[in-house]
């Protein structure tokens, strides 16, 4: 190991040539597959039509597809020295939709920047990790396993969720702490405040109770008995249900889906996505999905296990496991085993903030991996 | 190196122990779809499918009504009407004020629409209108983008083309009432309609038929997107028959004009109804369609009750028309002979009681022919004091008084046959000579309806036991039409006195009518509606005259007949309530009836389908 680390950081200069074909093609392709049952899905969901969101998600994916690669070969020191910048940058966009933004579903979320409109809390739950990796990159060990350390990174996690939880978006609020909860476990903070911290959520919930609004303490209350109310808030769960279990094991068909097409389902090209394309493709096709994101989910771990920078690798792991936390999370709402929140389905829901997310944080890992020889130093790159 | 190995000791085990936690969910979902989706499966399928598919009714096209020459009575007529699905719009009112654009709805209709929609199940379409004409259906059509929740469908609704004529026998439809509506799903079809009256009430299994089924797919709104064959058709209802003559029925009609009366043609030999006309009549379309209450409320106040079937819900005292049955009776007992004479000088004392004969100045001697053909009430005392009362009922009920025949027609009433049995029954007393003496004329407690009257006519003219039908398809056997238990030789002997009536001297002597023209038999009837005291009988005017009293105190006009007198083929019964005289009035209206029936009569048994 001697020599090869003296000269290491200059023998992992790579070209630019010589980083695509380090690329993690594996990522890129399954990326592609799920975000192309995603154009069958919304095709499916218009009733067998292109527009209005099957193309548009097509031309969306395909830029953030160029957009994920060129993130993949710009040099990982390059992100970590923007760690901070963005995830103040995310800040900013917050504070923006708090006073210039468009209201949508229930709470002020959209941000209109011309050609899109952004959902700045879906950025930010990558600015969060990236902030925190970053934070413990320059830890030790033991400084890490201190808890006097512990109150940056509250800092970095707790801002972003009161912000996102005050728009309301309860579902995304908690995908941040989520997925900085995951990051800070993987950097050796200890055990025991995660074991607290879980059980301390059941009374949090009930501290939190009664500045639920009533749709989010309805849909909550609806979870545990969904069949309380068949027309009315239970509505969604027990149609979606519906549909999963009339799919059977291959489902009834491409564009044969009852409870989809005849309007049973709600929310259909969003958070019930999963249902129509259970319906459609029953047992079967739900499995093949699940296994694609199973799929870059381990590829993410693995990036991040084979990663020899501390910044990468809770960058890279955290990224995975945050994002796989989303596929859990929106799944497991429409088969009625979590209340439903709100959560897309990475790259097959509609929604342009969702997908760019996605493909940004997908973007990261995969520079986590054409860079993961590259050492840096505790304090940072040098090369910013 | 060594503090970032423990570093990296650290995270990858975190790291692993998250994948495996991630892997357990994953395996979890797994699960969870698999109980969804495979041990569940049929049951949710099932569910998906009862979303989605809806049984829809196929109303049956109703059976029509005929006359007996094929001409219909109650037909199906194309209805094209809006309704209103209350679960498709969102904004009831707006859409109601847009429909009110096109149609002009009043305020009872809203209400009642608002009624309706508010009881109703919300993907109930609730009728808006119907018998809407091309022109406001088109532009409907035309609106409908704008209308949500407003359809058009062209339906069926029924129609009377004889119209008042024959409103009492065929009756009317009507939607169900609110509380049974759950009676049968039929009844929740928008704009289903149920016979309500007469025939169309009496016959509504036959005539409604079965309605069929389709399923169709429908979206979660309800909205119906295709049909999932295979489909039920309905089965049409059957037809009904009717004995009637609409030609007949409706000269009838016309010749009744204003008058309130009831009128019963009937073909002797078969006992087939050839008209049943009451008057004045109403329009069932008008029922149909949904009558206004101010027109509702005229029929109801109308005196001359244009609701009621005269002809077998009227009873009235049948006057001299029941002097054959009286002489009958006397005769088979052998009281009197046709040659038994009695003195008529106007009066008859029974006790302290004067019984007069209509005619003042008294008809001199006279025997059983004379005093029916001049209808001699003195005469019918005499008999009456050797002829107990439960003897001429006894007559009477074998000439079809006292009884009703089930013709399938609405409101068929028993009239009275005063007995010393029904007298102690229901009014605690003993039966007085007085009251069969008057009975013996007709009067007192003795009531008939028209169809009676006819029946009974029927009978006298063919000696055998006729009865009544009016729907052709009631097939009946040789029994309905036994000999009567008559002495054929006294039957005789009053028919001859029935042709006398209409001869000269007769009640009925008709000098306008045509010596050539079919002779005819028949018996008048004048029937007393009040009680003429003492002091009027003494006033210098004597008894006031018809037109002197107010109408509901006028008599009874009453014409029974039978024609061609030698070979009875039509008999028939006029009853003009408070018409006056049955010479004046009621015979010549009988008359007309009659050479009109044998003018258009097909015989019997040629009922045409």
């Amino acid at each position: 190991m001697g020599t090869s680390r003296m000269f290491g950081p200059r023998r992992v200069e790579k070209s630019l040539l010589q980083r695509f074909a380090s690329l993690n093609w594996g990522i890129v392709l399954a990326t592609i597959l799920i975000a192309t049952v995603g154009f069958a899905m919304l095709f499916s969901v218009a009733d067998g039509q292109w527009d209005p969101w099957a193309s548009r998600h097509m031309m969306r994916f395909g830029i953030a597809l160029l957009l994920m690669l060129a993130i993949a070969v710009v040099d990982i020191r390059y992100w970590m020295a923007l760690a901070y910048p963005a995830w103040f940058a995310g800040i900013v966009l917050l504070f923006a939709v708090e006073f210039i933004g468009d209201t949508g579903m229930g709470g002020q979320r959209w941000l209109d920047i011309g050609f899109m409109r952004l959902q700045p809390s879906e950025l930010m739950k990558i600015a969060v990790v990236m902030a925190i990796a970053r934070y413990y990159h320059g830890r030790t060990q033991l400084q890490s396993r201190s808890l006097k350390s512990l109150l940056v990174p509250a800092l970095l996690l707790l801002i972003p969720f009161a912000l996102v939880y005050r728009q309301p978006d309860l579902g995304t609020a908690i995908m941040i702490i989520a997925g900085g909860a995951a990051t800070l476990f993987l950097a050796g903070v200890p055990a025991w405040i995660f074991v607290t911290g879980a059980v301390g959520v059941v009374p949090l919930a009930f501290a939190i109770w009664p500045f639920l609004n009533t749709y989010q303490q309805n849909r909550v209350l609806t979870f545990f008995n969904p069949e309380s109310d068949p027309l009315g808030a239970g509505y969604q769960i027990t149609q979606s249900k519906i549909a999963l279990g009339s799919g059977g094991m291959t489902g009834k068909g491409f564009l044969e889906g009852t409870q989809s097409h005849l309007n049973f389902l709600p929310e259909m090209k969003t958070d019930f996505i999963f249902t129509v394309l259970v319906e459609e493709f029953g047992l079967v096709g739900a499995t093949i999905v699940l296994g694609l994101y199973g799929i870059v989910l381990t590829y993410g771990l693995l990036i991040g296990i084979g990663c020899r920078n501390q910044f990468g690798r809770l960058l890279a792991s955290g990224l995975a496991i945050a994002l796989f936390l989303y596929v859990m999370i929106n799944v497991g709402m429409v088969m009625g085993l979590l209340p439903v929140v709100g959560v897309p389905l990475p790259l097959i829901s509609w929604g342009g903030s969702s997908m760019l997310t996605w493909m940004i944080a997908y973007g990261l890992i995969l520079s986590v991996s054409v860079h993961r020889h590259v050492t840096i130093a505790p304090r940072g790159s040098g090369i910013v | 190196m060594a503090r970032e190995g423990l570093r990296y000791q650290t995270y990858s085990r975190r790291a692993l122990l998250l994948a495996g936690l991630q892997g357990v969910a994953l395996g979890a979902l797994g699960l969870r779809l698999y109980y969804l989706s495979i041990v569940n499966g049929e049951k949710y399928r099932l569910r998906a499918d009862k979303n989605r598919i809806s049984i829809r009714l196929i109303a049956p096209e109703r059976g029509e009504i005929y006359d007996r020459n094929g001409e219909k009575l109650a037909t199906n007529t194309q209805d094209l009407r809006a309704l209103l699905v209350p679960e498709q719009t969102d904004q009831l009112e707006p859409t109601l004020a847009k429909v009110q654009q096109i149609i002009d709805l009043n305020d009872r209709r809203l209400s009642r629409i608002r009624r309706r929609i508010s009881r109703q199940r919300k993907f109930v379409p609730v009728t808006l209108a119907q018998g809407l004409d091309w022109e406001t259906f088109s532009r409907l059509n035309v609106e409908i983008p704008q209308l949500p929740g407003v359809m058009t469908d062209a339906g069926l609704s029924r129609l009377y083309p004889g119209g008042e004529a024959i409103a009492h026998l065929v009756g009317y439809m009507a939607s169900p009432d609110e509380e049974d509506v759950y009676k049968s799903p039929l009844y929740q079809l928008p704009g289903f309609k149920i016979g309500k009256q007469g025939l169309e009430r009496r016959y509504e299994a036959l005539l409604r038929g079965a309605s069929g089924t389709r399923r169709v797919e429908v979206n979660a709104v309800g909205r119906e997107i295709r049909e999932l064959p295979p489909r039920e058709e309905s089965i049409r209802g059957n037809d009904l028959h009717l004995t009637l003559d609409m030609t007949l029925q409706q000269y009838v009609m016309q010749e009744l004009g204003e008058e309130a009366a009831g009128v019963v043609v009937m073909d002797v030999a078969s006992g087939d109804v050839l008209a049943m006309a009451s008057s004045p009549g109403y329009d069932p379309n008008e029922f149909t369609r949904g009558i206004s209450n101010a027109n509702w409320q005229a029929l109801l106040k109308d005196p001359r009750a244009p609701l009621l079937n005269k002809s077998v819900s009227g009873q009235y005292p049948p006057g001299s028309t029941i002097k054959m049955v009286v002489a009958l009776a006397a005769l088979e007992q052998g009281l009197i002979t046709p040659d038994t004479t009695y003195y008529c000088n106007g009066k008859h004392r029974l006790g302290d009681h004067t019984f007069h004969c209509w005619q003042n100045r008294g008809h001199g001697r006279l025997n059983m022919l004379e005093a029916i053909a001049k209808s001699c009430d003195v005469y019918f005392y005499e008999v009456a004091e050797k002829l107990d009362i439960d003897l001429i009922a006894d007559m009477a009920s074998r000439f079809g008084l006292g009884a009703t025949f089930d013709m399938g027609v609405d409101g068929e009433k028993e009239g009275l046959l005063p007995t010393r049995e029904w007298k102690r029954i229901f009014q605690q007393q003993s039966w007085q000579l007085g009251e069969t003496l008057n009975v013996a004329i007709g009067q007192g407690a003795m009531l008939a309806t028209p169809l009676q009257l006819a029946v009974m006519t029927a009978r006298l003219a063919s000696g055998r036991q006729i009865s009544p039908r009016i729907v052709a398809d009631m097939a009946r056997d040789e029994s309905y039409f036994a000999p009567l238990d008559v002495n054929p030789f006294h039957l005789e002997t009053v028919q001859r006195t029935m042709e006398m009536v209409m001869e000269e001297g007769g009640t009925a002597h008709d000098y306008a009518r045509r010596k050539s023209a079919t002779k005819q038999a028949g018996k008048t009837g004048t029937a007393q509606v009040r009680r003429i005291s003492l002091a009027e009988r003494q006033a210098e005017g004597g008894v006031l005259e018809n037109d002197e009293l107010p109408w509901a105190s006028r008599d009874h006009a009453l014409f029974v007949g039978y024609a061609p007198a030698e070979a009875p083929q039509v008999a028939v019964s006029v009853i003009v309530q408070h018409g006056g005289g049955g010479s004046s009035v009621a015979a010549p209206l009988a008359r007309r009836i009659m050479d009109k029936a044998l003018e258009a009569y097909a015989p019997p048994g040629e009922v045409q389908a």
